[in-house]
């Protein structure tokens, strides 16, 4: 019960501190503005007000998606931009060869060949130099320091201080691929529920309608029915995205009006698609920074109502952008906080960012990725496969 | 889930102090300290190698300063080393001698060039200038249409037409000759860096249209990709600045350092809200802050600020101070402070707060619980728990779902904290205090 304690001392400090830094906020702020920077003034006061009172009511939560509020039209349009990767205009509108994963990554393999290719040119042992360059490495694909250097002394502590580079190479590889889970990565429907539910999350820009797009291909092409509920009611343009995957792939889309509670249109989209025997709901939803507050309380909603009606949520997958650094794990920590995250799905792996960070996720919070989105068509979706991951970070066998 | 830099060193320098020389072993700890609190920033590794030689002699020299806290000076100097590095000066614009001034928007898809386009050209309207959008994205088909939808807002008007990328910019910067508008902002489409088509087509634009300035806009959560990323649009653009979007997230931003010193050309501005208005030159020393996780209290008073009713939290402090603090502020302020998000992730962000305290597991379900204890009080209950009796505490204990043992407890409690408070002698003296709510009042 100490978080009684607690929950009192930063009554105080924020209290005192909040009067405290508005004040001084309030004295730089004039200073700033005799320059040309008007632009920052005026934020504090007005954002309170636009924000609901009580999130906790449910009414309060759809306050903020009502389309008068300056404040959210400009949300629209941004979203609309940071979510502009997804609209499918260069997206082939012939499925062509779906990409591997082996193929889309080695574009970009780079430091581990080099790295290795380096090594073989000497049958002397492993240096600290090098140690040190294979950890750099694995810093590089966006695992972050812990991982690196967590990896680092493991292979250190099995091969000793100057294995072989080929010895390396393939405890490396073991190592990468112990480190993800060891479980099924399939997409899960429930065999008692018609439909089962499928909830598509992250924050802006990630690639989160592409996916919808990709998934439902991959989800018909494997025989089942499938719907779309267009649930990202902010910006204009979303439903129309979705329905342009939709028409590609020759799937329904169910929206709302512009701005309407996306939970609701979730819901709806549901119930028709138990109406018309449907067999999966793909759910797409607005991007959303994890720092949001009452947009991530919108998720909680939108994952509560999901679970209310008569399909079954069966996945809700979180959509991580490969170039995103060591954020990533906030964003999987918060979303998983919000919505049960059941897996992720690592986007934009065909361009030069490894995508690490999805390891460290994985074995951080036990998330699986289930799928990588290797590029911009509509076959460019494959099931994750750690051992082609590891092997297209690591390097083919030649390289050594 | 990061510990500051200010934290882990004060544990690797704990054991220097009263040494009156330092070992070579000290030193290595602090500088692997710093190094890997740049790298959970995601500062690229190559970067964090080229800047922590000269980060390290600062803090070395630090590190010998008689400070109690040598941590606190080592962090302090590497910030001041950053600051360095990520440039003392606001940028400027200059402006062509003969308008109209032509910039070029360019980045990865999703980074944020149109909304950026857009509240750059405010800012410039508000300056006095006249500027004029070109909506030269035409990969995609939101993007002309969202560009004119925020080129509405901010009062700019905007040039497109559907046909070429390279056609739009040339006759778009032909027009705004025509109309005598002095800055021209060309919004381009994202492109991957490894895209040579489509790198090929943002030279192409520039060429065209022989931009003066070229800027490089960048996620802020962009990782250890930044440097490939911000190297391969400077060979192609010869970039001008960099705008970093997305920094209302709680992004590190090592990226801002990154970019800075691979192309060593500056941040310009900085995209901070959702709102046309969020949009303001780069503070270098808000920046450095943030990388190193110091930026932690001004993300939390944002926060503070989005979601809660400052009268409501000024009132409930005041009430403590003064000792009238009852169960009636503290539901108000419980609900308050919930809105902010998880108890725990609330008290991460809070400066001074003991690592013990932090690394407490904080049940939310226990935190429900004592909301709906103390809800299910009437007001005079929560005025005066002392009226609280035996079918009282039935009542509340049946209305919350709980047992009259649970509300006992909380009963309890709430007592010894208050003693608590009112020994610890909370609250500053009132002089500071009344000086803080006359400026306050100036302002509004």
């Amino acid at each position: 019960m100490e978080s009684l304690l607690i929950v009192v001392v930063l009554f105080v400090i924020l209290g005192f501190g909040l009067a405290l830094v508005r004040t001084r906020a309030g004295a730089n702020r004039q200073r700033i503005d005799k320059g040309e920077t008007s632009a920052i003034d005026g934020n504090s006061a007005t954002q309170v007000e636009e924000r609901p009172s009580d999130p906790h009511s449910p009414t309060a939560v759809t306050d903020t998606l009502v389309p008068e509020a300056p404040a959210d039209e400009d949300r629209l349009a941004e979203e609309e931009e940071e979510d502009a990767r997804e609209t499918p205009d260069r997206v082939p509108t012939a499925p062509t060869q779906p990409a591997s994963m082996t193929s889309s990554l080695t574009r970009s393999r780079g430091p581990f060949a080099s790295l290795f290719s380096r090594l073989r040119s000497s049958d002397a042992g492993i240096d600290a130099e090098e140690w040190t360059r294979l950890e750099e490495t694995l810093i590089l694909s966006d695992m972050g320091p812990a991982l690196a250097a967590e990896l680092v002394a493991d292979l250190k502590g099995k091969l000793g201080k100057s294995p072989t580079a080929l010895a390396l190479r393939q405890a490396l590889t073991e190592l990468l691929e112990s480190k993800f889970l060891q479980q099924s990565r399939e997409l899960q429907f429930s065999v008692t529920t018609k439909p089962s539910v499928i909830l598509v999350v992250g924050v802006n820009g990630t690639g989160k309608t592409t996916t919808i797009g990709k998934v439902a291909s991959l989800l018909t092409s494997s025989g089942r029915s499938v719907m779309i509920a267009a649930g990202d009611t902010f910006r204009a343009a979303a439903t129309e995205q979705v329905g342009v995957w939709a028409s590609l792939t020759g799937v329904e889309v169910v929206s709302g009006q512009s701005g309407a509670d996306p939970a609701s249109v979730i819901f709806d989209a549901i119930e028709h698609a138990r109406a018309v025997g449907s067999d999966v709901v793909l759910c797409d939803t607005a991007g959303r920074l994890q720092t949001k507050t009452n947009l991530m309380e919108e998720l909680k909603k939108i994952r509560r109502v999901a679970a209310k009606s008569s399909g079954e949520v069966t996945e809700v997958l979180l959509v991580i952008d490969a170039t995103t650094g060591q954020n990533g794990l906030r964003q999987a920590e918060v979303f998983h906080g919000a919505a049960e995250v059941t897996g992720i799905v690592l986007t934009k792996l065909d361009g030069s960012a490894k995508g690490g960070v999805a390891l460290a996720i994985e074995s951080q919070f036990g998330i699986p990725i289930k799928l990588v989105g290797l590029g911009e068509g509509l076959l460019d979706l494959a099931p994750f496969d750690p051992q082609a991951f590891v092997a297209a970070l690591v390097g083919e066998e030649s390289d050594v | 889930m990061f510990e500051t830099l200010g934290e882990r060193l004060e544990g690797a320098l704990s054991r220097i102090r009263g040494k009156t020389r330092l070992t070579q072993a000290d030193v290595d700890e602090a500088l692997a300290e710093i190094r890997r609190a740049l790298l959970e920033a995601d500062v690229n590794i190559g970067v964090v190698n080229l800047i922590s030689e000269r980060v390290g002699v600062a803090a070395v020299g630090a590190m010998t300063s008689p400070s109690l806290t040598p941590g606190q000076q080592v962090v302090k100097a590497v910030h001041n080393e950053l600051i360095d590095v990520l440039g003392q000066d606001t940028y400027r614009i200059r402006f062509a001698s003969t308008p109209p001034t032509i910039l070029l928007l360019a980045g990865l898809q999703g980074s944020g060039k149109t909304t950026a386009a857009a509240k750059l050209a405010l800012l410039l309207r508000r300056q006095g200038r006249s500027p004029y959008l070109i909506a030269a994205d035409l990969a995609r088909p939101g993007a002309v249409r969202q560009l004119e939808i925020l080129g509405e807002q901010a009062g700019v008007p905007v040039f497109s037409e559907p046909t070429t990328p390279v056609e739009v910019a040339t006759k778009g910067v032909a027009e705004a000759r025509r109309l005598a508008r002095d800055v021209v902002i060309i919004d381009t489409a994202g492109r991957l860096a490894i895209d040579d088509a489509l790198m090929n087509e943002v030279s192409e634009i520039q060429k065209a249209t022989q931009a003066h300035l070229r800027f490089l806009v960048v996620d802020a959560m962009i990782g250890q990709d930044a440097v490939v990323t911000a190297r391969a649009f400077d060979e192609r653009l010869e970039l001008s600045a960099v705008i970093l979007t997305k920094l209302d997230g709680d992004a590190r931003g090592g990226a801002a350092l990154s970019v800075k010193e691979v192309v060593g050309k500056p941040i310009a501005f900085a995209s901070v809200g959702e709102k046309l208005e969020d949009f303001e030159p780069f503070y270098p020393d808000r920046m450095a802050s943030r990388i190193l996780g110091m930026g932690d209290v001004l993300s939390l008073i944002e926060r503070a600020q989005d979601t809660m009713d400052e009268d409501v939290a000024k009132k409930g402090a005041d009430r403590l101070r003064a000792g009238h603090f009852d169960l009636e502020d503290f539901l108000e302020q419980l609900r308050q402070v919930r809105r902010m998000g998880p108890l725990k992730g609330v008290l991460s962000m809070l400066p001074g707060v003991p690592k013990e305290l932090k690394n407490q597991d904080i049940d939310e379900g226990e935190i429900s619980r004592i909301e709906a204890i103390v809800s299910s009080m009437t007001k005079a209950e929560r005025k005066n728990p002392s009226i609280i009796d035996v079918s009282r505490r039935a009542r509340i204990a049946s209305g919350s779902g709980t047992t009259q043992l649970q509300v006992n407890t909380l009963l309890k409690q709430f007592r010894d904290m208050n003693k608590m408070m009112r020994q610890m002698g909370v609250g500053p003296p009132s002089a500071t205090r009344s000086r803080a709510k006359s400026k306050r009042k100036k302002r509004r």
